[in-house]
């Protein structure tokens, strides 16, 4: 059975250009991510520096150039992918682990509870993301561990909005009800019936929410609010190489389309995840 | 609907209270010394004692935030650590060119955004639908920050077409100072017949205006593609295409008066997520709005300039909110009943 919603998935994706060029792309990253001191051709360049050899143009000996203080702009940019990555897995994983139980808690008990939850995570998404996150760092310093804390505060209230309407929905069906009067506890009954009930709409808002984050952290680093020099953070190098860009476009050109190609590839495996696990659409769209 | 409309301003301002009670106490939290900032480094200690008090720092948290919220009601925003002006006319000062921006770029999003998502409908699954769609998806991928730079190189080093950065150039903010009646350079120079500070206003908006439409622009195409493509799937427009009515007709009379209403309510709310964005654009084009205001703001942990500019863009945002919810309750009868 789930050998055959694979291979339906599969072939959905085969079918489908878009999102098999993002998911390509996705592997590949992941992969660059994992191997990077191996692929990078000067992989002590992330800290040291060559004032010697300071901007110098690209070329086959540094394919994206070299910045400010002489260092290769291509090994940073392979380090920078790990770090992306991460901070996107972290902040994600931290904003499900505050997100999730919330939402259950407030789904499945309802009454003042739910109400508290709800308002609570209202007042949250009634700031732009972006803003709250620059608010938290700016309050507890600028790094990139608290830029990741951040997000993921301003993140949390949409997964916990999601899982919220999938425990109310379940809450009423009759195989719960089943369940209670055979007597699983509440717990079983939460992880076993209601997680597992919205899995797909977590992993659609999941793969979705990926490349926005990779985006804001970006954002966040780049008014130097998130990672800090001499870390090779995509939006840090684009905020370093302000002061030059004009005379070496290399310096601000190459990391902003490495943060562009990601933030595109998770987007469009985003739709594609949307378009695939998604019943009600993708009937629509045959 | 009176009901509904009750329950849904409660709601809003009850949101607003929380708003305000987070940001006061983000405020309050953030590890800086207001009083060292207000009389300086040297101060003795009772300059500083003095200065505590005020600053209003000596008294309860509650009574501090109670305090504070009475001034904001009554146009005392606190004063700025940095500046040293009143933050109200701080962000007076600075609102205007961030309006100008915002205003020019959202109607660059809808007038281009629209016509691109119907485009792509109509030609739904050909090229030109699969061309959109990468180009609406790119606008919502690029680095606002980046773009920005990648146009000043474009425009500015490469092609001197553009200028690099500002709101009019300086020289005709010498030989023909815009006088400021709203503060909006594009309106003020064009109601004073200043068509030269006009056409510089004009050259300097057209960089940042754009780059700040690249995401909007994006996701209206976007969702007008996905509203067009569900309305020309209905019985009444394969009834209106067998009358022979035109095919133009059938698209804009009949389609998309159907279809604008979700883009628009997107729209209103894609104003307001732009306050922010213009934090970054105008830090790179050196645009002198709030969003260069509250960026200077935050890096400098001016408090009271940061909780007033983050108080009014959360409260423009349940504002908005709270306009889309009430015209769709209007529009649809069925949102007002649950």
């Amino acid at each position: 059975m789930v050998l055959h919603e694979i291979r339906h998935a599969l072939r959905l994706i085969r079918r489908n250009p878009l999102t098999l060029t993002g998911l390509s792309i996705v592997l590949l990253l992941i992969l660059v991510a994992i191997l990077a001191p191996w692929l990078a051709p000067y992989p002590t360049d992330v800290n040291t520096s060559h004032i010697a050899s300071k901007f110098q143009p690209p070329s086959t000996i540094h394919l994206c150039g070299t910045d400010e203080l002489g260092r290769d702009i291509f090994s940073r940019l392979l380090f920078g992918c790990r770090i992306s990555l991460t901070v996107g897995l972290f902040t994600i994983g931290l904003s499900l682990l505050i997100g999730l139980p919330l939402g259950v808690i407030a789904g499945y008990s309802g009454g003042w509870i739910d109400e508290v939850i709800m308002r609570i995570s209202d007042m949250v998404l009634s700031f732009p993301s972006l803003l709250l996150a620059m608010a938290i760092t700016a309050m507890l310093g600028p790094n990139l561990q608290n830029a990741m804390i951040a997000i993921a505060v301003s993140w949390w209230p949409w997964y916990t909005r999601l899982l919220r309407s999938e425990a109310i929905s379940v809450r009423e069906k009759d195989y719960i009800a089943a369940a209670r009067a055979i007597g699983a506890s509440w717990g079983r009954v939460i992880f076993k019936h209601v997680l597992r009930n919205s899995l797909t709409p977590i992993i659609i808002q999941v793969s979705v929410d990926f490349g926005a984050i990779i985006m804001t952290s970006a954002a966040l680093s780049f008014l130097g609010l998130g990672a800090q020099p001499p870390r090779p953070e995509w939006g840090l190098m684009i905020n370093t190489g302000r002061d030059f860009f004009l005379n070496s476009w290399w310096l601000v050109t190459f990391p902003g389309l490495a943060i562009f190609i990601t933030v595109l590839s998770f987007n469009l495996v985003g739709d594609g995840a949307r378009e695939i696990l998604d019943p009600r659409l993708s009937r629509r769209g045959r | 609907m009176v009901a509904y409309l009750t329950r849904r301003i409660a709601l809003a301002f009850l949101v607003m209270v929380g708003v305000s009670i987070i940001v006061f106490l983000l405020a309050r939290v953030i590890p800086s010394d207001p009083v060292g900032r207000w009389v300086g480094i040297r101060a003795k200690a009772e300059q500083r004692e003095r200065a505590r008090i005020e600053l209003g720092l000596d008294k309860p948290l509650y009574i501090q935030y109670l305090s504070y919220m009475n001034g904001f009601v009554h146009g005392n925003w606190g004063t700025s650590l940095y500046t040293h002006q009143p933050v109200l006319r701080d962000i007076a000062t600075y609102l205007p060119a961030s309006l100008d921006l915002i205003i020019f770029g959202m109607a660059t999003a809808l007038i281009l955004g629209i016509p691109l998502g119907i485009l792509s409908a109509v030609k739904n699954g050909t090229i030109i639908d699969h061309a959109s769609r990468v180009f609406s998806l790119a606008g919502i991928a690029l680095p606002t920050f980046w773009l920005a730079m990648v146009f000043q190189l474009v425009f500015f080093r490469q092609l001197h077409i553009l200028p690099l950065s500002g709101r009019v150039s300086m020289l005709t903010a010498i030989l023909n100072p815009i006088n400021h009646i709203t503060g909006s350079n594009l309106l003020d120079s064009l109601v004073t017949g200043n068509f030269a500070a006009l056409g510089s206003a004009l050259s300097h908006i057209i960089l940042p205006g754009i780059t700040l439409a690249a995401a909007p622009l994006g996701l209206m195409a976007r969702m007008s593609r996905a509203t067009m493509l569900e309305v020309l799937g209905e019985d009444y427009i394969r009834t209106a295409r067998a009358y022979g009515i035109s095919e133009i007709r059938v698209l804009i009379v009949y389609a998309l008066r159907n279809a604008i209403a979700p883009v628009l309510t997107v729209g209103a709310l894609l104003f307001a997520e732009s306050l922010v964005s213009t934090f970054l654009v105008e830090s790179v084009f050196t645009w002198p709005g709030l969003g260069f205001y509250a960026s200077n703001a935050i890096l400098t942990v001016d408090y009271p300039a940061i909780m007033g500019v983050t108080i009014l863009i959360s409260f423009t945002y349940i504002f908005l909110n709270l306009i889309v919810d009430i015209t769709q309750a209007f529009l649809d009868p069925r949102i007002r009943i649950s």
